[in-house]
């Protein structure tokens, strides 16, 4: 399975498909997640909840839970001074450091079901289930809302009473839900709607879905009595993590040393912080290594899903299919404090496409719910449905097919894009051909069956990172990286590795540091993670060529400009060919310590150049008529990644995307009581795929290169989740001629418009 | 109240352990026995990552309690490589890189082979079926499924 | 907590009737450990009964199958008579929750947690199974659609648990089924669930039936309008519509998280007639 290889060339390894570094200790159960630390003498951390929706915090009696026999600390909203407003990138998104320690804690209100109240550290579980039953908190309990548009009512019970609507003027003169107003866009819709022939307008919703890793939230924090602080959690960027919990608890980042474990799954989630603030506190209070964990429940009830919206598209187009004007509302909900991904949201919607007349508003609104956290591709998914839904209809009332019409208007190398820079090369045509092209696109259908297509885009980040390549004394070479490896990272930045400095994959043993050990690192999320850490090995690996020839000139008394690296050797270039053989690294690893010292590099890089990507879905559903019951029949999606290091990686995250874009668009919700209450806390009734519910998906890696980017790379993790929810729900449409436009589309509501319409009956 | 002896097999292995009524086999394997492999998705069997092995029959370990085990033989997923030698459906997968972050991969391989030894030659849908037990929101399945698949016929042939 | 593994069922009977606060049947774990791990139960004592040799045993009896309480789902899938005798039982014991969970299961666990949802329970009431009680007062049979009288409500008194299941001798020409509805492919709770068994003569003509329909009301149905709307028919097109009719009007189901009352309701037709043509077509086959 690997690449073929020449006798005198080192073999080259990006692009293959090698045997990940860390996988051993994965299927042999030595892998260390978040829960599976321990240290001596560590108590068992657990929260107290609020089991109100809304509600005003009196007063919160701990005294009977800190007299209790076993319990070492307790901790409250007087444990965290209150931060002043100052807004932070949280993953992919924005958010208020007033709001982060109010969200770890609840201050002045609790603000959803599940908000942490208080937490105690105690010498055993079942003391710390007994202790949080003896804290006394005295709740004025207050009418709360959950839907984002009666949240938006003027007589909605009101969150935050200093809440006022930014980016509208005038400032607003009352306090309201609505957090935010964004718009972006470009042209005039008025001209842009009057030269269209052909108009769609539809409102679309959906419900809050969450990320549902299957690794719930853990922590492990040390605090000695100096009060450095030791910490191992489960998360997508542990520097995050380290300046999160020295902010909330006035301490020096340098004192703070957080290690992340192996995560078992995050798509945005594990971006912010719930459980560690606490374990730090807690741990600081007992003086004992303080572990917290939460139960499934607690992560559904108290870990930010993605937002609830409403959403409304206008799209017009010429007869002959030519976008000419594109309009869009969405109000997305935020949870208990602002900061939905309705900006992105706005920015993606209509970012396929090329069109003159373009506008988008946004609002981000706040309701009685977990605040909201990323979910891969925040803001995307959610708009873009609406508008591959639309486009999808406009394609049926123009009676032009769905693929031609995505390609004659498809943004390509030029494009202004709907939120403002023009793109470079990319691959959005690319990915419709692939699919196009395939057996998939014309295998015939029977009846109640369907065929769907959308596209998807996201921009995706880069960011600071730093990576560092060490050379042993043996010739094998230590890589640390700083971004946690959600799935296959340390292969690809070991192939990179391998590649540039022309050593075998196996000598390259890539770690992820903690954050004493290893430079800056932003977050592993914003599909990054491989773009940028592979640049900052590029880097260091050249620091390293560099030094490498220095040291053999030295050696052989050239000059530097008569050396140079080449296949993973140093050799005498130009006059001097020949006259000394080549040396490899491993031959100068021996002779460090006489040439100058130990070898290393260190990549420390902002990575720019962070190339989007587009992806396009093709799935066959069938519909039983007399049940509503939708199935899964077949699925291809072409993506462009630019360069795949590692191509099964690369399909897995296709793979994965598409997989929970197929649970979002048929069966996964939030179910509120009429209490504010969470129903389906649970993964019986949140209805996540499971291995029979979908079919092999035919993952199509299409490469149009990244110029900015040394190998090409461009990010893919995200993108895989913004098309599946349209493409379904256009397959349904051509199944049954009945267009749905509420996620999820689970079997009552599809069998109720089938009824409806006549359409339920025996099936053939 | 006082805890109760068990004495069981574990990975071929025998041991002793104290438990309370209504701590889980679960909670004895990964916070007495210090056998971390199995994990902890759910507490409520929907999700497969804490699967072993009891006599053979293939069972969450969140829904047996550490006293129902006295005198059982149980193999959870750190007993599933032969010394250094790992068992085919370990080795396919990481061929397959049929996991991202292996945190259901445990549950996945435990509940595979116990597949295999019953059925060495399912077709796609009977695995799927199986398998439905298991949660991964990482991989949509897809590389997981021919992992098993390949394992199988390799099994079949040796 | 307490935890008493009892090796006969009269030490069982008494540590149950005796308890002085909350005491549970352990048999399969899978409904009383979710419980108490998410503080809806919190018992005094559990009782586990799975080392009581008649309730882990299946025996054929007088011509019919006597099924152990305790006899986990995936036992009764590999017991090959078994599944030739009853598929319907067989199939429902084994689409509760996931494969692990169907080897540790059990059709007294899954009667008596009480749900309406259970799935294993319709099929077990169109098999005609009668429930064998022991107790402080000694033995009683019970049909097993008089088990179940409400959501966690059972007939059964303080001290009482369930020993077995006799299922009764299959005629010739009998088939039965189980089908239930759920919105992805497997792991659900039943959003509807509907058993059928019947025995049909040499003609094709059905001479008995029985119908029962989970999860659309507030315990398991044994819905005899059903029933009789298919006796002395060869299952033709009017015949399974006056069967969906009757499943239909013997609904009243509510609306919750897994379904709609409208939904439950139309849904129920559809499978009450899926079932009874599998459970014909298997008939036929014998």
């Amino acid at each position: 399975m690997q690449a073929k290889t020449s006798a005198a060339l080192p073999q080259s390894y990006v692009g293959t498909r090698t045997v990940r570094p860390d996988g051993v200790d994965k299927v042999t159960g030595r892998a260390r997640f978040g829960a599976d630390f321990n240290l001596p003498g560590q108590l068992v951390g657990r929260v107290l909840r609020s089991p109100h929706a809304h509600a005003r915090i009196l007063s919160i009696d701990t005294s009977k839970a800190e007299r209790l026999p076993g319990v070492k600390a307790v901790v409250t909203r007087d444990d965290f001074p209150d931060q002043s407003s100052e807004f932070i990138p949280a993953g992919e998104m924005m958010m208020n450091y007033r709001d982060v320690v109010r969200n770890v804690m609840a201050r002045e209100k609790a603000l959803y079901e599940g908000h942490a109240v208080a937490a105690v550290a105690a010498t055993s579980t079942a003391v710390a289930r007994r202790a949080l039953k003896l804290i006394d908190v005295q709740y004025e309990v207050l009418p709360h809302v959950i839907d984002v548009v009666d949240a938006m009512k003027p007589e909605a019970p009101l969150l935050h009473e200093d809440l006022y609507t930014a980016g509208v003027e005038p400032k607003p003169e009352r306090p309201s839900n609505i957090a935010k107003r964004v718009e972006i866009g470009h042209g005039d819709i008025e001209a842009g709607f009057a030269r269209a022939d052909v108009i769609v307008e539809r409102e679309f919703s959906t419900q809050p879905v969450h990320q549902g890793y299957i690794e719930p939230h853990a922590a492990l924090a040390s605090v000695s009595e100096d009060g450095a602080v030791e910490l191992w959690c489960t998360t997508q960027g542990h520097f995050i993590v380290r300046a999160h919990c020295a902010r909330l608890l006035g301490l020096d980042i340098g004192k703070v040393r957080v290690t992340a474990s192996e995560i078992g799954g995050g798509f945005g989630g594990k971006t912010v912080v719930y459980l560690e603030p606490l374990a730090v506190a807690l741990s600081r209070k007992a003086k004992r290594p303080v572990k917290l964990v939460m139960s499934r429940e607690e992560v559904f009830k108290a870990s930010g899903p993605t937002s609830g919206a409403r959403i409304k598209v206008k799209l017009g187009a010429t007869k002959a299919g030519k976008f000419t004007g594109a309009f869009a509302e969405l109000k997305y909900q935020a949870g208990a404090f602002q900061g939905s991904p309705v900006q992105p949201g706005t920015m993606c919607a209509f970012a396929p496409y090329d069109i003159e007349h373009v506008k988008v508003i946004g609002y981000d609104v706040v309701s009685n719910r977990p605040k909201v956290a990323a979910y891969r591709a925040p803001g995307a998914p959610i708009s873009e449905f609406a508008v591959e839904s639309v486009v999808d209809e406009l394609a049926k009332k123009l009676e032009i097919d769905p693929v031609e019409l995505r390609l004659q208007n498809a943004a390509r190398e030029g494009t202004k894009a709907a939120y403002g820079p023009k793109f470079g090369p990319i691959g959005l045509i690319d990915t419709l051909h692939a699919v196009e092209k395939t057996n998939h696109y014309t295998t015939p259908l029977e009846e109640w069956q369907g065929r769907g297509v959308a596209s998807g885009f996201w921009f995706n980040i880069g960011g600071e990172t730093c990576a560092s390549l060490t050379v042993n004394e043996d010739g094998t070479v230590s890589l640390m990286a700083g971004t946690p490896d959600i799935g296959g990272l340390r292969a690809s930045l070991a192939m990179v590795a391998a590649d540039e400095l022309g050593v075998p994959y196996d000598k390259v043993r890539p770690i992820i540091g903690d954050t004493g050990s290893v430079g800056y690192n932003f977050l592993t999320g914003g599909s990054r993670s491989a773009f940028s850490g592979s640049m900052a090995v590029v880097e260091a690996a050249k620091q390293i060529k560099a030094d490498l020839c220095t040291r053999a000139a030295k050696l052989w008394e050239l000059a530097p400009d008569q050396v140079a690296f080449e296949n993973g050797h140093v050799k005498p270039v130009g006059d001097t060919n020949g006259r000394h053989k080549p040396v490899s690294v491993a031959d100068l690893a021996k002779v460090a310590g006489k040439t100058g010292g130990p070898i290393g590099g260190v990549g420390r890089i902002n990575a720019q150049g962070a190339g989007p990507s587009f992806g396009t879905h093709l799935v066959d559903v069938e519909v039983d008529p007399e049940t509503g019951r939708v199935t899964i029949l077949r699925y291809t999606m072409a993506q462009d990644a630019g360069r795949a290091i590692h191509p099964s990686y690369v399909e897995g995250q296709y793979q994965g995307g598409a997989a929970q874009g197929i649970g979002w668009a048929l069966n996964e919700e939030y179910i509120y009581g009429a209490d504010g209450k969470l129903q389906n806390a649970g993964f019986l009734d949140y209805r996540m795929p499971v291995a029979s519910d979908v079919p092999m998906i035919d993952a199509i890696i299409v490469e149009v290169p990244n110029p900015r980017h040394p190998y090409g790379v461009r990010g893919v993790g995200e993108t895989p989740i913004v098309p599946p929810m349209a493409a379904i729900a256009n397959a349904i449409e051509n199944a049954t001629g009945i267009r749905f436009t509420e996620l999820p589309m689970s079997p009552p509501k599809v069998l109720k418009a089938l009824k409806e319409r006549g359409l339920n009956g025996v099936k053939a | 109240m006082a805890k109760h002896h068990v004495t069981a097999t574990v990975n071929g292995d025998a041991v002793e352990f104290l438990c309370e009524t209504e701590e889980t086999l679960l909670d004895v394997l990964r916070d007495t026995l210090h056998l971390t492999g199995s994990k902890e998705g759910c507490s409520s069997g929907d999700c497969g990552a804490c699967s072993v092995t009891l006599d053979g029959r293939l069972v969450c370990s969140c829904l047996v309690l550490g006293c129902e085990v006295a005198g059982r033989s149980i193999e959870t997923i750190e007993g599933m490589a032969t010394g250094e030698t790992l068992h085919p459906l370990q080795q396919k997968f990481l061929e397959h890189a049929a996991l991202q972050c292996g945190i259901c991969t445990p549950g996945f391989l435990v509940a595979s082979k116990a597949l295999l030894e019953r059925d060495p030659d399912p077709t796609e849908t009977e695995i799927r079926y199986w398998l439905a037990g298991n949660l991964c929101r990482c991989t949509g399945y897809d590389k997981i499924i021919k992992a098993v698949m390949d394992a199988a016929a390799e099994m079949r042939t040796s | 907590m307490r935890y008493e593994a009892p090796e006969t069922l009269d030490t069982a009977v008494a540590l149950l009737a005796g308890a002085r606060g909350d005491a549970r049947v352990l048999a399969g774990g899978t409904d009383l450990l979710v419980q108490m791990r998410y503080d809806i139960l919190d018992p005094e004592l559990i009782v586990d009964i799975k080392r009581i040799p008649e309730i882990r045993a299946v025996t054929e009896e007088e011509g019919g199958w006597r099924i152990g309480a305790a006899v986990t789902g995936a036992e009764l899938k590999e017991h090959a008579a078994l599944g030739r005798a009853w598929p319907g039982v067989v199939e429902a014991a084994n689409l509760i929750g996931s494969t692990q969970v169907q080897g540790r299961a059990t059709l007294g666990g899954n009667l008596c947690n009480g749900s309406p949802a259970a799935d294993s329970v319709p099929a077990l009431i169109a098999a005609g199974a009668i429930a064998s009680v022991a107790g402080p007062r000694g033995r009683r049979d019970v049909p097993v659609e008089d088990v179940m009288i409400g959501p966690r409500k059972l007939s059964l008194e303080r001290g009482e648990l369930v020993v077995s299941f006799l299922l009764p001798p299959r005629a010739k020409g009998s088939g039965d089924a189980y089908l239930r509805f759920i919105p992805r492919t497997e792991m659900d709770i039943a959003v509807v669930g509907a058993g059928v068994s019947l025995t049909a003569d040499d003609a094709g003509t059905i001479t008995r039936a029985r119908v029962s329909l989970g999860a659309v009301a507030e315990k398991v149905l044994l819905v005899p309008d059903a029933a009789q709307a298919i006796v002395g028919s060869r299952l033709d097109r009017a015949a399974q519509e006056r069967l969906e009719a009757a499943a239909r009007a013997a609904c009243r189901p509510i609306d919750d998280k897994r379904g709609t009352v409208e939904f439950r309701i139309e849904v129920a037709g559809v499978l009450t007639r899926r079932a009874a043509l599998i459970a014909l077509e298997r008939a036929r086959a014998r």
